[in-house]
């Protein structure tokens, strides 16, 4: 009966392993990605829609913030998003550095630009969402201080890949690097996080609560489908970068150059 | 030449010291620079009293930082330049031990000199006296967690071009909750609270740093030099 | 479904627009961007037919 058991166990890895390895290849990957693309920005589409008829027409205006909660829809997803993204690229960059598969190590450095832009708008809407509420274009809270710091990481992971021309230490250095930042991260939150308390009058703690409303059912439902939104459009530009950068990186590779002739 | 562990550790110190003590403008260079950027508030914002108090625990330790991480670029740079990294990494000692005998030369000439230079231009900021302590204690427990962490930038970034910028960007980020507690710390102190809690925390990351950075700096070096 | 209303977001117009702009124009960007960088390798991928490995970066 162990041993049985034991045979099924091992044709079953076996299986699991001939999968992966299947879609591990850049060759096969780079189909895969082409064929699943249009059916994520169709998905994509549809979730952006309704998300947004969520947010525009159906959520009430808040008693506090009035129609400026309507920034919410899109800065907490955002803010959300570039947080799930440097996980992504993180586990890439380990699956990659761990077990040396280059599709792992491209997904790395093509999550990147995408993250940095999530970043990027989470902190432009922060703003724009701080302006009427605080008077000020920019206040140093603890959410925004910590978007911009994950801002930074994201621009140091990128200049580093850009620095270095061999693509192997570029993918391994950056792994790293990326490794060291998702540990880094929660010390980060919790250091801004404190500072900020420590720092803050009581006006701003009240003002800290107007950023952090209490989520009302109603707000939730546009808020959770700009994510999944978000999310699967992640999903889509994460691919035709990966087909890009398989095309780079493959670029010696018969295929490839059958792929490109005119 | 010893084969055991501690051996090779104090072999490699020593090393460095010794490299260190013949270079004198690489040691001194860091300490002016940390002196002529605590020197620029006064003469960018104001020299009043008032105002350089308050912005005295920041300034200083914004200075330490920055004076830190223009040093990092010679941990790496003279050994690698002339092959003895890689003789370093090809060694049956595990090379995390020899990064942090690198390191920790690397703080006993750039840190160190910073923690001995702080009261005087702490006094030139008109820090009150009850903060010196929290300064003191707090930049002796920061300062190797940043030569730590700066390590493995500097190994990241070994033989780069733009180099020392390139560095600057990676490292400052993860500097920031260091910053935060070690300016945190000289602040309570000169409102008379007590800073116990702040110098914890620094104690805490220097114990997490002594731990996670040698063995990182050893995978950044491996990577760099393959 | 009154439209100038919609359009003032009852003052905040310009907060909530703008947001809702710098989110298009973000995902905009994503997509070509993403497409640029698929375009510029293919050019490379030419490159390299035609000049043959001198002319790889």
């Amino acid at each position: 009966m162990g041993h049985g058991g034991g045979i099924a166990h091992i044709a079953r890895l076996t299986a699991l392993f001939q999968f992966l390895h299947k879609y591990a290849s850049p060759r096969y990957f780079y189909g895969f990605a082409g064929r699943l693309i249009p059916w994520l920005a169709g998905l994509t589409a549809l979730l952006l829609g309704w998300g947004l008829y969520q947010g525009l027409f159906v959520a009430p205006p808040d008693y506090q913030q009035g129609e400026s909660v309507r920034i919410m829809f899109i800065h907490v997803p955002a803010a959300w998003m570039s947080m799930f993204v440097y996980m992504v690229l993180a586990g890439a960059g380990a699956v990659g550095l761990i077990w040396n598969l280059k599709l792992a190590e491209m997904t790395a450095t093509a999550c990147a630009p995408i993250g940095a832009s999530f970043t990027f708008l989470a902190l432009v809407t922060g703003s724009l969402w701080g302006k009427p509420m605080w008077g000020t274009w920019w206040a140093w809270d603890a959410r925004l201080t910590s978007e911009l710091i994950l801002f930074f990481l994201y621009l140091g992971f990128m200049a580093l890949q850009a620095a270095i021309d061999d693509t192997k230490r570029a993918a391994r250095a950056g792994a790293l690097l990326a490794l060291v930042g998702v540990v880094n991260i929660p010390i980060i939150h919790f250091s801004v996080q404190w500072w900020n308390t420590l720092h803050q009058p009581a006006s701003l703690s009240a003002i800290n609560k107007i950023g952090a409303p209490a989520i009302h059912p109603s707000l939730l439902v546009p808020l959770l489908v700009m994510a999944v939104a978000f999310t699967v459009f992640f999903a889509t530009v994460l691919l035709m970068r990966l087909r890009a950068e398989i095309l780079h990186r493959e670029r010696y590779t018969t295929w490839v150059t059958e792929l490109v002739k005119p | 030449m010893s084969g055991s562990l501690t051996g090779a550790f104090l072999c490699v110190l020593r090393r460095d010291l010794l490299l260190a003590a013949r270079k004198p403008a690489d040691v001194a260079t860091p300490l002016v620079f940390f002196a002529i950027v605590a020197s620029l508030f006064p003469l960018g914002v104001s020299p009043e009293p008032a105002i350089l108090r308050t912005l005295a625990p920041g300034v200083l330790w914004v200075a330490a930082l920055l004076a830190t991480m223009l040093s990092l670029n010679r941990l790496f740079a003279a050994d690698h330049a002339d092959g003895t990294l890689e003789l370093l990494a090809l060694s049956p000692q595990p090379l995390a031990a020899l990064a942090a005998a690198k390191t920790l030369a690397h703080w006993l000439t750039t840190g160190l000199p910073l923690v001995l230079l702080s009261p005087l231009l702490a006094t030139q900021l008109y820090l009150p006296q009850e903060a010196f302590g929290a300064l003191l204690l707090g930049l002796l427990l920061g300062t190797p967690v940043l030569s730590l962490i700066g390590a493995v930038g500097a190994a990241l970034t070994l033989g780069l071009r733009g180099g020392g910028v390139l560095l600057s960007l990676l490292v400052l980020p993860l500097y920031t909750p260091i910053l935060i507690f070690g300016a945190g710390a000289v602040t309570a102190a000169a409102a008379g609270l007590d800073p116990e809690a702040y110098l914890s925390l620094l104690g805490a990351f220097l114990a997490v740093a002594l731990g996670f950075a040698p063995w990182a700096t050893a995978a950044a070096l491996r990577i760099s030099l393959d | 479904m009154n439209w100038s209303e919609f359009l003032a977001m009852g003052g905040y117009g310009l907060y909530v627009w703008g947001s809702y702009a710098a989110a298009a124009l973000v995902l905009v960007f994503n997509v070509v961007s993403a497409r640029g960088r698929e375009k510029s390798v293919r050019r490379q991928l030419q490159d390299l037919a035609r000049y043959g490995r001198a002319s790889d970066e």
